[in-house]
């Protein structure tokens, strides 16, 4: 067990380095120089201004300085928590920015992602080799992975919030409200959050019900099933053992499954105006706000490990295997 | 070694078999066929349409569907059918490329790894997991917002250079089960090179499943490229299915209650990717005899 989490943490690590070395070389190695660009941007036409201005950027990414100062001095301005000054809303940290979105994200994703993974699996098990609820729930299944999460966002929306009227379709609460603990907040921030809810939720849904419906028609065709069936096992119990066994790669397939998630979560959020880090990303980009988006960039990365990691201790909790140090989780 | 006459006999027997029962196979002629429509909507509807650039205002704003403007026009008197026909194949060809790149990747990947073993498969094998945990569209992002010129070309570049993964580590495990048989241990006797041996004895073998992971592939490639246009981040000149999603809710097409602008994009995404899914398992009920009788 030990060695398995020896070999997570380093993968993580490593992983964590690369993200953190990618963050900070594209504004440096990417074609063109941001600096300048920045300034294009800025529209200064007085030579002073456009001095002083150039000036204060190199500064402030450090580009006057040798390439592996600049590495350094990133990785020193990490671990102090210390990610730049958003430009969007001027002197306000990035990291400050940033906390104040994350927990409307972590809000909107862990419900929507647990309850679809739950249900979804619930779902792909039952239907599995039965005829009619198979032949609904595998070609509902197909149309709802490949559907954008924006297209169903949006289509929610329309329908549900602007011609039906029963929800709003913008903000994480009415701008009439001044976030406090009250009742009358609480059920203001609900209200607002049920349809991104419901459209990242039914959106994953998807996937997860195919996913266990394929692995348990796999494990019922296992031999271990047909014994117990041929010792006259009832169904229900063979069923039951099948969905433990199956429910091992579905794990690992939630871990696959983080990235997508969280772009899902991030562009539904954009429909929505919810004010999470879906919205910073697009006001980031938007007003060219470069350290806001490569500080969102790290707390998703930071927030995917973690994620990982967390997801790795289920696995050893839920597999005995690996904690016997028999065969491993891949 | 040019060929396709000499085939040793056993070969084009399955081959026709395979060819037998994927004309039987519903999923399959289905999901090729909504695939190939919209492919040739994208392919010819430009040349049928005429010279009128996609985003030329032609019509009066916010007009609802007619025999005119078949999906209607945009709040500036875009013609919503002719972005659409535009956009289908900027979606087409973002998904065949930002596909190809990640397969091309993932057999190099996967083939080296699964039949070297050893070192080589350790480092690859780290490799694939640290790019595999990374949030792909984070990654995308950042790159994308500090690309000053975007195009579709790039973006499928990106996609590609960052979507591999999982396919690499599918492909390696294949290769893995591949790589002590009897066939593949008689080439390696005989003093056949590695790169041979790959390319000649192994890949043909897994062929059908290589089809499969870059099908998967062009529909995940497809999803990614959709939501980098919708968050702001596509091709800066053009159109494409995404950027027509990203137009209509800036411009607040929902609140105008003009569902003929986001509807159909969406709609022709999830067609394509959902018909590419169902393509997929009806392949893998034609390659894979087990899967055949339900």
């Amino acid at each position: 067990m030990r060695q398995y989490f020896g070999r997570k943490l380093l993968i993580y690590g490593l992983t964590f380095v690369v993200a953190v070395t990618v963050n900070w070389m594209i504004p440096r190695f990417m074609p063109g120089d941001p600096v300048a660009s920045m300034l294009a941007r800025s529209r200064v036409s007085q030579p002073a201004a456009v001095e002083a201005m150039r000036a204060y950027y190199t500064n402030l990414f450090g580009f006057d300085q040798p390439i592996w100062q600049q590495y350094l001095n990133f990785w020193g301005a990490l671990f102090q928590g210390d990610f730049g000054i958003s430009i969007w809303v001027f002197p306000t940290p990035v990291a400050d920015v940033i906390l104040g979105a994350v927990p409307y994200t972590l809000g909107l994703m862990i419900p929507a992602v647990l309850l679809s993974y739950w249900i979804g699996n619930r779902l792909g098990a039952f239907a599995a080799r039965r005829k009619l609820l198979d032949n609904t729930v595998l070609p509902v299944g197909y149309v709802l992975t490949a559907m954008p999460y924006m297209w169903l966002a949006v289509i929610l929306a329309w329908g549900l919030g602007v011609t039906a009227g029963w929800f709003p379709v913008a903000g994480g609460y009415s701008f009439a409200l001044q976030p406090s603990w009250s009742w009358a907040f609480l059920v203001n921030l609900l209200h607002h959050w049920t349809l991104p809810f419901l459209s990242l939720f039914v959106v994953a849904l998807g996937g997860w019900a195919i996913g266990m419906r394929n692995m348990i028609i796999y494990e019922l065709e296992s031999d271990y099933s047909n014994y117990l069936a041929a010792l006259g096992a009832p169904t229900r119990l063979i069923r039951r053992y099948a969905f433990r066994n199956a429910i091992l790669p579905q794990i690992t397939g939630l871990a696959l499954q983080l990235g997508v998630l969280v772009a899902g979560a991030l562009v539904t959020e954009i429909v929505f105006s919810y004010p999470g880090l879906g919205s910073l990303i697009l006001k980031a980009i938007q007003n060219q706000d470069f350290f806001l988006l490569q500080g969102t960039f790290m707390f998703i990365v930071i927030g995917v490990l973690l994620a990982n990691f967390i997801i790795d201790i289920v696995y050893v909790i839920v597999d005995p295997r690996t904690r016997a140090g028999m065969a491993g989780a891949a | 070694m040019t060929t396709t006459t000499t085939l040793p006999a056993e070969e084009r027997v399955v081959r026709r078999e395979a060819l037998y029962f994927a004309v039987r196979n519903t999923k399959l002629l289905i999901g090729f066929g909504i695939v190939l429509v919209l492919l040739l909507v994208g392919l010819l509807g430009p040349l049928l349409l005429g010279s009128a650039p996609p985003n030329e205002y032609v019509a009066g704003p916010m007009l609802p569907p007619s025999a005119e403007h078949w999906f209607g026009t945009t709040t500036f008197g875009q013609d919503v059918f002719t972005q659409f026909v535009y956009g289908l194949r900027t979606t087409f060809l973002a998904g065949a490329m930002g596909g190809g790149i990640a397969a091309v990747i993932a057999m190099a990947i996967g083939f080296v790894a699964g039949y070297r073993g050893g070192l080589v498969d350790e480092v690859l094998n780290m490799l694939t997991n640290v790019v595999l945990v990374i949030p792909t569209l984070a990654v995308l992002l950042i790159i994308n917002a500090y690309l000053g010129i975007r195009s579709v070309g790039l973006q499928a570049l990106f996609i590609g250079l960052t979507s591999w993964p999982w396919a690499a580590r599918a492909i390696r495990a294949q290769t893995f089960s591949l790589r002590s048989r009897d066939f593949v241990d008689l080439a390696r006797l005989s003093g056949v090179s590695t790169r041979r041996i790959i390319m000649r004895e192994i890949a043909p073998n897994m062929s059908s499943y290589l089809f499969m992971t870059f099908i998967l592939l062009f529909g995940g490639s497809i999803l990614i490229a959709a939501s980098l246009d919708f968050i702001g981040l596509g091709p800066t000149e053009g159109v494409s299915l995404g950027l027509m999603l990203q137009n209509a809710t800036q411009w607040s097409a929902l609140q105008l209650g003009l569902w003929w602008w986001f509807v159909p994009p969406g709609a022709a995404i999830t067609a394509v990717v959902g018909a590419l899914y169902v393509a997929n398992v009806g392949l893998d009920e034609v390659f894979n005899p087990k899967l055949r009788e339900t």
